[in-house]
């Protein structure tokens, strides 16, 4: 079989995009012999940092005869390391991207029905306000929520605090990696973090369970990835689907879905059984090791193979591998991990896998991450809340440390523990994001205000009383990245180019609502740059140097336990927990315990998703670099099932799922590549947002069939690898 | 006289077509074309599939069949690096060395000229490597002189295994995979 991804020749006039980009205020070199440049080019560099998606990559953007060219990794920059992914290289796209919101809209008709007027900023702002005043004096300013994704939301979120709601949350956390960061709080009293504070180039053996590490383009996580795979070292892969990484991999494990707590409590009892943990590590920082032990002794290879598919021996021999490079012997943590529901656990015994090899605090483990310390801007205190948050009432989820974006969606619909009656939504498609869309339907239902910035128009937007068009990172300024990695760095993001129509930057927008709030104490600064400035001289920088360079690095402290960090651990026992009495006393497994997830019916596959390295979740497909070169989405079949199934390459089908929902018509994709009891969809497509053309409808949203979820009793996370899907041939 | 080539390590390749977009931004194509594509080749059946991603474009053959079919004169080898390119200028679009070509490296421009990668002769006369090279998150591309035994080019052919596409054409292409 061979996929391939060929030029084509679309119909794309070569002046559709030439949008004008007029002059900007910074003060780079203006020179005809930068690198690329020709003749008499005039071409113009700015340092600043990518926003295609949240890894934060500096970047140098080119402007060639007043047009944006290219943009390249900034060398200085530790993260991208002078390379950018895909997506940063085509986020050029984003500034020429054609289905741009370019002004305030406000609804005419019913939500839902994208129907608008265009309105000043000043008329959106003032309804806002005056939305907002009402929600505030009936039901107090906790009734607003603000769901938010990415650094751009930093002013939003300082406006709606001075505003007097703690209600600000982000899907990262229960849709995403919230799982991870509280099975490893649990074990270590430390996060994995953002970036994760994974040693991968310097790993000897690498562990991935379910990550798809070149197809998930973390930028420094797949560069290190191909580094640690150049030098040879082992790489272990685990995921239902062949992904890139598993086609690089020493042993790849098509694992059952739903097992992996199977398999990784299977590999623990494989390094006691046979003595292969790090003893010396165990005993000097391990607190409860022997209950744990116990706990484990069932849980051979043998009890695993049924559950997981993987041969017993298999899983020896992998268990051996990884003891054979410990500590450089790395079991990644992932990222999106919300599956079954029962993720904290799985993430836990991620980390006490990695906590039996040692590798917490360890070269080719996991480092010790360091940041530069810049003081925040002196603003005044935010009003308290007495309510508290509303989306984990009688803390039910007694292990979310922030809040939980379905939890507000609960207390929207339900009025419990209060009423929310107003959602402000920032660069997060929520209908694509938050599993169950007729449930968020619901709760927007219930809304006095949704207001939503954007610079696409989403599905989201779609539903929103009032549209603020965002400008694009390369037409802004935003907060600092004060960076927490290996080698610590302070980055700027500023204005490359100018926006093409009436977008305005998110601290603009925040601060212009803060004043029509009356909130003019939070906002002593008049423009972004003072703010800025503010800050970098805390640090003793200032913004000037800030712009020429676009980043300043700190030293670089030592990382590893081997260069003198000091094993800290900040749990209730000052230990690494193998043994958690924390999830006893809260009625939980204090070792974690193997699950089952309910099975596919008979003729259906459990449907997955993931990542396509050209894309950043949903918001990317009408970027016109990154768009052609995934315009739609296919379903992966397995080549023998489709053959049974009579499926062809490129035959259209529908999926529909356990509950009577039917997608948007997509191509099959039969492939050697995927097991047979499950199918796999790259997240992101099958738009709904008629805005959105020429992606409007291309391909199938894994989000619009995923009407069920499995609640994390840990941390209120939402498993969203439990639906189920039929294959129905277009007539 | 200079003879450049690539080496290109399938083995760290993730297929993330950070190569397709840096040329595209690069030399300002228009949307909708590319000079270099992914390809991804598998073989065999699950769970034991082998994969081979490639970052393809271009050969720069050492015989190339584009330049002997071209009735114009458009098509030609440079003698600086021995390089295949285009005068766009003499091209007239009749397309016989899009059906020449076993690569199907080239397509017509909107403009009406035949085009193709040019190893982006306007970086390595300054000195600097493609710009699908310099981009490439996972470093498997290297760009050097075939001529110069020393370099890095020719010292990951002398030392890994690797194959060139369709060698039976007998085109002399310059790309080489390192397996």
């Amino acid at each position: 079989m061979q996929a391939v991804s060929r030029r084509r020749f679309l119909q794309v006039s070569a002046g559709a995009a030439s949008l004008a980009v007029a002059g900007c205020d910074a003060t780079q070199a203006v020179s005809s012999r930068e690198p690329g440049a020709r003749g008499t080019d005039r071409v113009r560099k700015v340092p600043t940092f990518c926003d295609v998606c949240f890894w934060k990559c500096g970047a140098i953007a080119y402007v060639k005869n007043d047009r944006l060219w290219k943009i390249e990794g900034n060398p200085e920059d530790p993260l991208s390391r002078g390379r950018l992914c895909p997506r940063g290289t085509g986020g050029v796209g984003a500034h020429f991207d054609t289905q741009r919101l370019t002004a305030p809209l406000m609804r005419k008709q019913v939500r839902g029905a994208e129907e608008w007027v265009a309105v000043t900023w000043d008329e959106a702002l003032t309804h806002v306000a005056g939305k907002m005043k009402e929600i505030a004096s009936k039901h107090g300013p906790e009734a607003m929520a603000l769901f938010s994704h990415g650094l751009g939301g930093n002013f939003l979120k300082h406006t709606l605090r001075a505003y007097g709601t703690p209600n600000l949350a982000a899907p990262a956390y229960a849709q995403c990696r919230g799982p991870r960061d509280v099975g490893f709080l649990l074990t270590f009293g430390e996060e994995v973090g953002s970036p994760e504070r994974t040693d991968i180039r310097n790993a000897r053996c690498l562990t991935l369970l379910g990550s798809h590490l070149g197809e998930n383009m973390h930028n420094t996580q797949a560069q290190e990835f191909a580094e640690a795979v150049g030098s040879g070292a082992s790489v272990i892969v685990v995921d239902p689907r062949l992904s890139v990484a598993a086609s690089k991999a020493k042993y790849y494990l098509p694992i059952k879905p739903g097992t992996d707590t199977a398999l990784l409590l299977a590999w623990m009892n494989v390094l006691l059984a046979e003595d292969l943990y790090d003893r010396e590590y165990v005993a000097a920082h391990g607190f409860g090791f022997d209950a744990f032990a116990a706990e484990l002794a069932p849980f051979t290879p043998e009890w695993a193979y049924p559950i997981t598919t993987i041969q017993p021996e298999r899983i020896r021999e992998c268990a051996r591998e990884m003891a054979r490079h410990r500590p450089a012997s790395l079991v990644h943590p992932g990222r999106h991990v919300t599956w079954y529901g029962n993720d904290a656990q799985r993430s836990r015994a991620v980390a006490l896998l990695n906590a039996l090899l040692g590798t917490w605090g360890r070269k080719g483990g996991f480092y010790q991450p360091a940041s530069m310390s810049v003081p925040e801007y002196p603003y005044p205190p935010y009003p308290h809340s007495e309510r508290g948050r509303a989306d984990n009432p009688g803390k039910k989820y007694p292990f979310a440390e922030t809040a939980i974006s379905t939890g507000l969606r609960d207390a929207t619909l339900t009025g419990v523990p209060y009423p929310v009656k107003g959602w402000m939504v920032y660069a997060t498609n929520l209908l694509q994001a938050l599993p169950d869309e007729d449930e968020t339907i619901r709760a927007i239902r219930q809304l006095d205000l949704l207001v939503v910035l954007d610079v696409i128009p989403s599905e989201i937007a779609g539903w929103a009383d009032v549209v603020l068009p965002e400008s694009v990172y390369l037409e802004r300024h935003d907060d600092l990245n004060v960076e927490v990695f290996r080698e610590p760095f302070i980055a700027l993001r500023q204005p490359v180019v100018e926006a093409p129509a009436d977008q305005k930057p998110n601290w603009w927008i925040a601060r212009e609502l803060a004043l029509r709030l009356g909130l003019e104490a939070f906002y002593p600064w008049r423009h972004v740059e003072e703010y800025l400035d503010t800050r970098l001289q805390g640090a003793g920088l200032s913004l000037a140097e800030l712009k020429t360079k676009g980043l300043v690095r700190g030293k670089r402290p030592p990382v590893f336990y081997e260069e003198g960090v000091v094993p800290v651990f900040p749990t209730p026992s000052g230990r690494i927990e193998f043994y958690s009495l924390r999830l006893k006393e809260a009625g939980f497994d204090p070792v974690p315990r193997y699950q089952p997830t309910p099975e596919p019916p008979a003729g259906a596959f459990r449907l997955l998703y993931g990542r396509a390295p050209m894309h950043s979740f949903s918001r990317t497909q009408t970027n016109p670099l990154l768009g052609e070169l995934m315009s739609e989405n296919e379903v992966w079949l397995n080549a023998a099932v489709a053959r049974r199934l009579g499926l062809e390459r490129g035959v259209w089908v529908r999926l529909r799922n356990q509950d009577g929902r039917l997608s948007n018509r997509v191509r099959v994709r039969p492939t050697e590549r995927i097991r047979g009891d499950c199918v796999y969809l790259v997240h992101g497509f099958g738009h709904t947002a008629r805005g959105l053309h020429p992606r409007f409808r291309k391909g199938a949203s894994d989000a619009g069939l995923i009407t069920r979820y499995e609640r994390d009793p840990l941390m209120g996370g939402t498993g969203m690898s439990v639906n189920f899907v039929t294959l129905e041939p277009e007539a | 006289m200079a003879r450049f080539g690539m080496a290109i390590d399938t083995v760290r390749c993730v297929g993330c077509t950070d190569c397709v977009i840096a040329c595209k931004t690069e030399n300002e194509l228009p949307w909708g074309l590319c000079r270099d594509w992914i390809v991804t080749e598998a073989t065999g059946a699950f769970p034991d599939t082998r994969l081979e991603l490639r970052s393809e474009r271009c050969n720069h053959c050492d015989r190339p069949p584009c330049v002997y079919c071209c009735p114009t004169g458009a098509s030609h080898v440079e003698e600086s690096g021995h390089l295949v390119q285009i005068t766009k200028e003499l091209c007239i679009g009749c397309k016989a060395c899009l059906a020449a070509c076993p690569y199907d490296a080239r397509y017509v421009h909107p403009d009406g000229y035949a085009d193709k990668c040019t190893f982006c002769v306007h970086r390595v006369e300054q000195g600097l490597p493609p710009a699908c090279v310099a981009v490439c998150p996972t470093r498997c591309m290297h760009f050097g002189d075939l001529e110069d035994p020393h370099g890095e080019v020719s010292r990951l052919l002398a030392s890994r295994r690797h194959h060139a596409l369709q060698p039976g054409a007998g085109t002399g292409p310059r790309i080489f995979f390192l397996t």
